[in-house]
């Protein structure tokens, strides 16, 4: 009798354990050709919670979740939703398992209307065409059921960036989803989208919802999740609390090594003008002005960070000072040499070094060896060539040399730049750059897309230029890289810059707000 | 497709109308021209406007179909030869084998466009260079069975070319029988009706044509088939991710849009003239996709400029017509070979975007990777 009671008992606990777990992951295993992208990987998501998947770039967390949303296959393992093992074979199926899921790259179609948005794939139909009206009411009631504030008649491609991702989350919810994935959703968005987006989490979390939350930011980890997963490499490494962790030990576990996460600047005077940009205004291929008549200066010895939000003529900008894009008005010079509308060559020779925003394209010749790349600035001149001929020998030994102190890790010299991973390919762009002796770096988003361990590297990179004399302009995306490196930021917002302060008397809420275009207060 | 597309269009097509009326008013009333102009402009832009709508459909779904004007030649060989056939080796009558020629060209159109969408969703083959494939195999192909089933060996026809079953019937619209009453005896009334009567009676395949550009604008814009179809042909992958099969709606409105070019093709042997030549659709599928660029990927902006291609045809005809009252100071409209040139003159005209640039849809021409 009593041994039964006790068997009751048991089964009756873990039922009650399952029915807490909307989602299980076990043994997924996942092999990508070259790569083992899920090896034997478990997770689990209970009701209502936010459960964060750390992890880097490349460390499996995207896999995961199309495996679960079924863009993918595993090889191994099995998915279990409430209890029962389900077989994903596609998105219908997941969508239909109540699994929503908010891509990193919204699959948003611009030219779509909200409504229209929302509706694909699981299209409303009267009398045979589209019953906009029942969707848009529909819409609107989410909406305001979840504080989501959506107009279901707006055309998606006119939205802000924070609104299109609601209507992503929307999109979710139309399709009666209990459990949604946000992978790496907070990437685009301004610290107060953020924020709200936050707000929305929680949201939505308080009404039984189950949030998977992807990212590779320690410090939104820490604010929001209640569980958190780290993965390295195909492999979970632990799942924590956040009250019994902090940032230094979920890096550590992020990257498998001590990480420091603070760059170490120290106090550094600024002295000449190097870079002087007198009323730049620049257009873009659509002949839309994004520039408007820019002015600033960067110093030898200190590093000009340019805050804002993507697409607010950041790209325009620094295409205009390195000599891709000819300004439409306004005067550069570096070092006094008028440099406006000048050829590439002719700003590299003045002292230039450039980072560019897209390695792929602007950095790198993705089919030239890694040697070949590294003299992309100077293959034209002795000692890389001799009267019209190039010298091999001087183009590995230089190679050879940039390696070995920029850490860049590559079978040879001779391998192709495209073969390497994007963290090497941007530690190729910088070796390039950094090495020869310029009077003025230009670095935009130079760790986008980046691993820890390359970031911590580029950042002590960028500080010893600076503290070496160089003149740098940074621009990034990233509000925390431009807090951390810079000792002035400038904000620039819609094709401006609305503000010029000293880092160490910005913070973080007040650079949010100028991002997101509120009046500058004359201080 | 704004105001400024729509008034050019009307411009062009004032203009070519303008014309003819200045030279012709001598020898015939200017009602009776603009009405016989307009007439043939809707005849004659009905393979334009077919073609532009199997762009559309193929474009909108995100393939891009150069091979249009194979399509169209294949068709118009195969349904001509199959009306033959139907008619001489099995016998049938005349109605029948003249609508299964109609049958056979559309049936030819899909075939060559799920060729095009194999080598282009599936084998994820350059667009440009399939559409190549399929123009230069539809030249070849055609040219050699023409003389082969003709003049062939094996020919059952033995030497000759028979003729063709004829051409599909003009439907009339009894628009002079409802006002002859009206009318009474005056004279004049009932020529002006009878004019105005011509404009109305047209084929039953470019009556099609313009029926089928008012569906295809509401399906594409209004139901779920279109919503889904846009949406593979803007961002595939956003379709993916909601549960729609990319690859199927390919093919579909890809072949679809064969089918388009099928009848269009038809329109050539069946409806136009009963007889195939070698190279006979000469570039109408590559006016067609400039119609279709024109139109901005519309159905109803693309049948909008494919009427004024038709309107420059229409010129060249009645130039003709009217050759012995042109004017000495228009000598040069005497040169047929002149008048000829319009409809390629526009055409790089309207794809050089002065009138405005157009959009594509954003994944026309990419093929689908997961």
């Amino acid at each position: 009798m009593t041994k039964k009671t006790s068997n009751t008992r048991k089964t009756g606990d873990t039922r009650k354990a399952n029915e807490n777990i909307v989602l299980e992951a076990r043994g997924i295993t996942k092999q990508f050709p070259g790569v083992l992208a899920n090896d034997s990987v478990n997770f689990d998501l209970r009701k209502g919670e936010i459960h964060a998947l750390l992890g880097e770039n490349g460390a499996g967390k995207s896999t995961l979740m199309n495996l679960i949303y079924g863009l993918h296959h595993p090889d191994k393992g099995e998915v279990i939703v409430n209890g029962k093992t389900a077989v994903i074979q596609s998105p219908n199926d997941s969508i239909a398992l109540g699994i929503g899921m908010v891509h990193q790259h919204f699959m948003l179609i611009p030219v779509f209307t909200v409504a229209e948005n929302v509706m694909l794939g699981d299209e409303t139909v009267k009398r045979g065409s589209l019953d906009r009206a029942a969707v848009s009411a529909k819409i609107t009631e989410i909406s305001k059921q979840y504080g989501l504030d959506v107009d279901p008649n707006a055309m998606v491609g006119s939205l802000p960036v924070g609104i299109q991702q609601r209507v992503e989350i929307v999109k979710t919810l139309y399709r009666n989803a209990e459990i949604v994935i946000l992978d790496e959703p907070t990437a685009v968005l301004t610290p107060q989208e953020a924020e709200d987006l936050f707000r929305i989490m929680r949201d939505l979390t308080a009404r039984g919802v189950s949030i998977i939350f992807i990212t590779h930011k320690l410090k939104e980890v820490l604010a929001v999740a209640d569980r958190i997963t780290v993965m390295r490499a195909g492999r979970v490494i632990n799942t924590v609390k956040p009250a019994e962790t902090d940032s230094a030990q979920l890096a550590n576990m992020m990257v498998g090594r001590q990480v420091i996460l603070t760059v170490d600047k120290k106090d550094h005077k600024a002295e000449g003008e190097v870079l002087k940009v007198e009323g730049l205004s620049v257009r873009d291929q659509r002949n839309l002005e994004t520039v408007h008549n820019v002015s600033f200066s960067v110093f030898g010895g200190e590093v000009l960070g340019i805050a804002g939000v993507q697409g607010n003529g950041q790209t325009e900008l620094s295409e205009a000072l390195t000599g891709l894009r000819s300004p439409a008005g306004g005067k550069v010079t570096i070092d006094g040499q008028d440099l406006t509308g000048k050829p590439p060559r002719t700003i590299t020779e003045a002292g230039l070094a450039h980072i560019p925003e897209d390695r792929q394209r602007h950095g790198l010749v993705l089919s030239y060896s890694v040697a070949d790349n590294m003299a992309l600035c100077d293959y034209y001149h002795s000692p890389f060539s001799r009267r019209a001929v190039l010298q091999p020998k001087v183009f590995d030994e230089n190679a050879r040399k940039l390696i070995k102190s920029f850490d860049v890790r590559t079978p040879s010299p001779f391998v192709n730049a495209g073969k390497l991973s994007g963290g090497n390919q941007q530690k190729v762009i910088v070796a390039r750059e950094l090495s020869r002796s310029v009077k003025l770096v230009i670095a935009n988003q130079p760790t986008r897309g980046l691993d820890v361990g390359s970031i911590e590297y580029i950042h002590s990179e960028i500080i010893k230029m600076r503290d070496r004399g160089v003149a740098v302009l940074l621009i990034s995306a990233e509000l925390d890289e431009i807090m951390a490196l810079s000792d002035r930021i400038a904000v620039m917002y819609r094709g401006q810059i609305v503000a010029i302060v000293q880092s160490k008397k910005a913070t973080r809420e007040q650079l949010g707000l100028w991002m997101a275009g509120a009046h500058v207060e004359t201080a | 497709m704004d105001w400024k597309r729509f008034s050019f269009i009307a411009l062009i097509i004032i203009v070519l109308f303008g014309v003819v009326v200045m030279v012709g008013h001598t020898k015939q009333p200017p009602l009776l021209i603009i009405t016989s102009m307009l007439a043939t402009t809707i005849a004659v832009a009905t393979p334009l406007t077919l073609g532009a709508l199997s762009g559309v459909f193929c474009e909108r779904a995100g393939v891009v179909n150069i091979g249009i004007e194979g399509m169209m030649l294949m068709a118009a060989f195969f349904g001509w030869v199959g009306a033959i056939y139907m008619f001489h080796v099995f016998e049938l009558g005349i109605g029948i084998s003249i609508a299964l020629g109609v049958f056979f060209a559309v049936l030819t159109g899909a075939i060559m466009s799920l060729l095009h969408a194999a080598l282009s969703i599936t084998f994820k083959v350059d667009q440009i260079i399939g559409g190549t494939v399929i123009n230069i195999l539809a030249v070849g192909l055609t040219g050699f069975l023409n003389r082969q089933l003709f003049f062939g060996k094996l020919s059952v026809f033995g030497g000759t070319v028979p003729n063709s079953p004829g051409v599909l019937p003009t439907l009339h619209v009894p628009i002079t029988e409802l006002f002859t009453p009206i009318c009474g005896a005056a004279t004049t009334c009932l020529q002006n009706v009878q004019a105005i009567n011509r404009v109305f009676d047209q084929k039953p395949i470019a009556i099609a044509a313009i029926l089928l550009v008012f569906v295809s604008h509401y399906v594409l814009f209004n139901t779920r088939w279109g919503l889904r179809t846009r949406a593979v042909g803007e961002h595939p992958q956003a379709a993916d991710t909601v549960g729609i099969n990319v690859t199927k709606m390919r093919y579909a409105n890809v072949i679809i849009g064969g089918m388009f070019a099928g009848l269009a093709g038809a329109y050539f042997t069946i409806e136009s003239v009963p007889s195939f030549e070698p190279l006979l659709t000469n570039g109408r599928g590559f006016i067609s996709l400039a119609a279709m660029i024109f139109g901005n990927w519309t159905p109803i902006g693309a049948w909008a400029a494919a009427l004024v291609f038709g309107a420059s045809q229409a010129l060249q005809i009645n130039m003709q017509i009217f050759r012995d009252v042109i004017p000495p100071q228009w000598a040069f409209l005497q040169q047929s070979y002149i008048v000829g040139l319009t409809p390629y003159i526009l055409t790089m005209i309207i794809l050089t975007g002065i009138i405005g640039k157009t959009t594509p849809p954003a994944a026309d021409g990419v093929p689908y990777e997961k």
